[in-house]
């Protein structure tokens, strides 16, 4: 049973154990366009451990997306030090955060973000293309990722030959098919119906029954209530951290 | 990821684009199909005049009176006395004089009217020795040329150009018939082939005869043993300069002249007449390829555009790559493979429309076009380059796009 930190305890004062997934330490990030300055995350601290299936809720525009960004390595924090499985990420160079989102994270957007010219089993080898996988492995994982989601007919339709839902599952398979150990999804039920929605958070739940760290950003109750640890934020500030009831731990408020 | 994925996702962003792929390289078609044309139309006419000029003999000298030097060397002209004579002539054809000349024949010729039947033709009357048909590369159509025999006895006999032939005869035989010039009776032993020339100079239409008969019985004059030119053949090509040397040197001695620059006669080579001829045709083709070069740069501009346009386009689609694991290099490669592509296939695409046109253009205009294969796979593989080069720019602005921004944008 893991045993949920207070959030108040800086990463560096945690006891011994294993490092946690992530680690975030007083990030900040302030876009500046022009003279306006927008204050989108201020002093966030934050720890995920390995395993854990977090949802992080907010209105729109509280910093929920900027936050997966930089959880990603998609963005960088214009303050604060964020350390992923133990590593700084602000050591690393360009091609390095690139293999970090290669092997270690797969993401599930919104827009589902698929290619449309490619067919379903080629979007879902593309991670796999960048890890310098072989061909014929490539295109054999591709299609049991997509025998995982359900879509073992479709391998070969392209996202415009797909409903919405059937998209996003592609989105999934293709989030699972490097295996990484971090999930991180934002709103990924935000444009489907309630069985669509259903079959992509029932999806979610096989992964974290199979041991990975799952991030899932939502602003309904009802998604995140399938969630273990609801965090949250609201204009760039985390207000609440609570764990489910049948967990250990406490919220703040 | 490897060459191969690279090249796929290349050809695939080619294919999925197809009126723009297809309209940048539109754009370096025209340009490579416009170089080939103009170099192979340049190089045609440069072939074809250095044909028509190795047409008049291979190897050739042309020794013909009067200083280039000297202002007051004026060409002698009809019953003016000749600097060159047949002594001269003889003294050439000696092996050990000038041991590269392989035959020599001087010529004299006026301007006169040759009478068969009841028709005349005025015509230039050529007086030579056997070596002449060798020397200016012609052959006979029929009969015999005239030999040494003829010259040394002054015989009354003609050969006559193919032109000249037809005006006295029609549809007749010449060979046996009889022609007068001046009262003097000539048999006909032969006609020429036609070379086919046209011009000023014409080679079809002249009546050749012993240049015994021609300085004792036709053409008279102060000074029968007078010429006016003398055609030199050297042994071959190499020996052409020690050709003109030899002879040059020994008709110096002979005319007792003791400065180079005093010479009273001048040497042409054949070499001398291509190179001017064809400069000017360089000189335009080099024009030609310029303008056609400008086309091309033109279509690389359109390749450096369309790139750019479609990094802005893809901007999601390199954001989703690299959020997926794309390294800055690999997303560079993909954008300059498929610029790559997109020039190799215009330039093939350029070059196959560059060979139908050389089919077909010389129906239209009468220039001869001549496709040389180095030129053909020197443009292909500029086409490549221009791809290559301005697609740098372009792949690397996609390169450096932050993920964040290029996931963002709509
Ligand atoms: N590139 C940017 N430049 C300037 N401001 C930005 C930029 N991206 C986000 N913001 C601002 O940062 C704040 C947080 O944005 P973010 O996208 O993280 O919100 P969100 O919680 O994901 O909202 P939603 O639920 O609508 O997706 C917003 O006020 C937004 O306007
Ligand atoms: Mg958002």
């Amino acid at each position: 049973m893991t045993v949920i930190p207070d959030i108040t305890d800086i990463p560096e004062s945690r006891p011994e154990g294993p490092e946690p997934v992530i680690a975030l330490d007083h990030i900040g990030k302030t876009y500046t366009s022009g003279s306006l300055a927008v204050e989108a995350l201020r002093d966030v601290s934050l720890t995920i451990d390995q395993g854990e299936y977090v949802a992080i809720m907010g209105p729109s525009g509280s910093g929920k997306s900027t936050l997966m960004h930089i959880l990603g390595c998609l963005d960088v924090p214009t303050k604060g030090r964020y350390r992923l499985a133990g590593e700084d990420v602000d050591d690393m160079t360009e091609d390095e955060l690139a293999d970090v989102r290669n092997r270690r994270i797969g993401f599930v957007f919104q827009q589902f973000n698929l290619l449309p010219s490619l067919n379903a089993w080629r979007n879902v080898e593309l991670p796999l293309v960048y890890a310098g996988v072989p061909r014929h492995e490539r295109r054999e994982r591709a299609i049991a990722a997509l025998g995982r989601v359900g879509l073992a007919q479709r391998v070969e339709h392209r996202p415009g030959e797909l409903s919405g839902g059937q998209q996003q599952r592609v989105a999934v398979a293709r989030a699972l098919v490097t295996e990484p150990a971090l999930i991180l999804a934002d709103e990924p039920t935000g444009n489907l119906d309630t069985t669509s929605s259903a079959d992509v958070l029932s999806l979610m739940g096989e992964l974290h029954d199979s041991g990975r760290t799952i991030v899932l950003i939502t602003h309904e109750a009802s998604v995140a209530a399938v969630a273990q640890r609801t965090v949250r934020i609201l204009d760039g500030r985390i207000t609440e951290d609570s764990a489910r009831p049948m967990m250990q731990g406490r919220s703040t408020a | 990821m490897n060459w191969v994925d690279t090249f796929r996702a290349g050809v695939d962003a080619i294919i999925t684009h197809r009126l723009r792929s297809g309209l940048t390289m539109l754009g370096i078609l025209i340009g490579i199909a416009a170089v080939i044309l103009t170099v192979g139309l340049g190089e045609g006419s440069q072939q074809q005049v250095s044909a028509e000029v190795q047409a008049l003999g291979t190897n050739l000298l042309i020794i013909s009176p009067g200083s280039s030097t000297s202002t007051t060397g004026v060409r002698g002209g009809f019953g003016s006395a000749s600097t060159l004579t047949q002594t001269d002539a003889a003294a050439l054809e000696s092996p050990v004089v000038a041991p590269d000349i392989a035959a020599v024949a001087p010529t004299t010729s006026s301007s006169e009217t040759l009478t068969a039947g009841s028709t005349n033709w005025t015509t230039s009357v050529v007086g030579t020795t056997p070596s002449w048909l060798s020397v200016r590369a012609r052959t006979l159509a029929e009969g015999r040329f005239i030999d040494a025999a003829d010259v040394s006895s002054d015989a009354g006999v003609t050969v006559l150009g193919a032109t000249t032939a037809t005006e006295l005869f029609g549809s007749q035989n010449p060979i046996g018939q009889t022609v007068t010039v001046n009262g003097l009776p000539l048999t006909v032993v032969g006609v020429l082939v036609s070379t086919g020339s046209t011009g000023s100079s014409n080679n079809d239409d002249q009546a050749i005869v012993p240049i015994t008969t021609a300085s004792q019985r036709i053409i008279g004059g102060t000074s029968r043993i007078a010429v006016q030119d003398i055609y030199v053949e050297a042994s071959s090509t190499d020996t052409l300069s020690a050709a003109y040397q030899e002879a040059n040197a020994e008709l110096l001695s002979l005319h007792s002249i003791t400065t180079p620059t005093g010479a009273d006669f001048t040497i042409t080579s054949q070499a001398s007449i291509v190179s001017t001829a064809t400069s000017v045709d360089k000189t335009l083709t080099v024009l030609l390829a310029g303008i056609a070069a400008i086309s091309l740069l033109v279509g690389g501009i359109g390749v450096m555009n369309i790139m750019l346009v479609s990094v802005t386009e893809r901007i999601r689609e390199i954001g989703l790559r690299k959020a997926l694991g794309a390294k800055p290099r690999m997303i560079r490669r993909q954008f300059l493979v498929e610029a790559s592509i997109l020039g190799l296939a215009g330039g093939v695409l350029g070059a196959a429309l560059g060979v139908i046109g050389a089919e077909v253009l010389p129906h239209l205009i009468t220039n001869p076009i001549a496709l040389s294969l180095p030129a053909m796979i020197g443009s292909i593989v500029v086409a490549l380059a221009i791809g290559l080069v301005f697609g740098v720019y372009p792949a690397s602005r996609a390169a450096r796009l932050a993920p964040i921004d290029a996931l963002r944008s709509e």
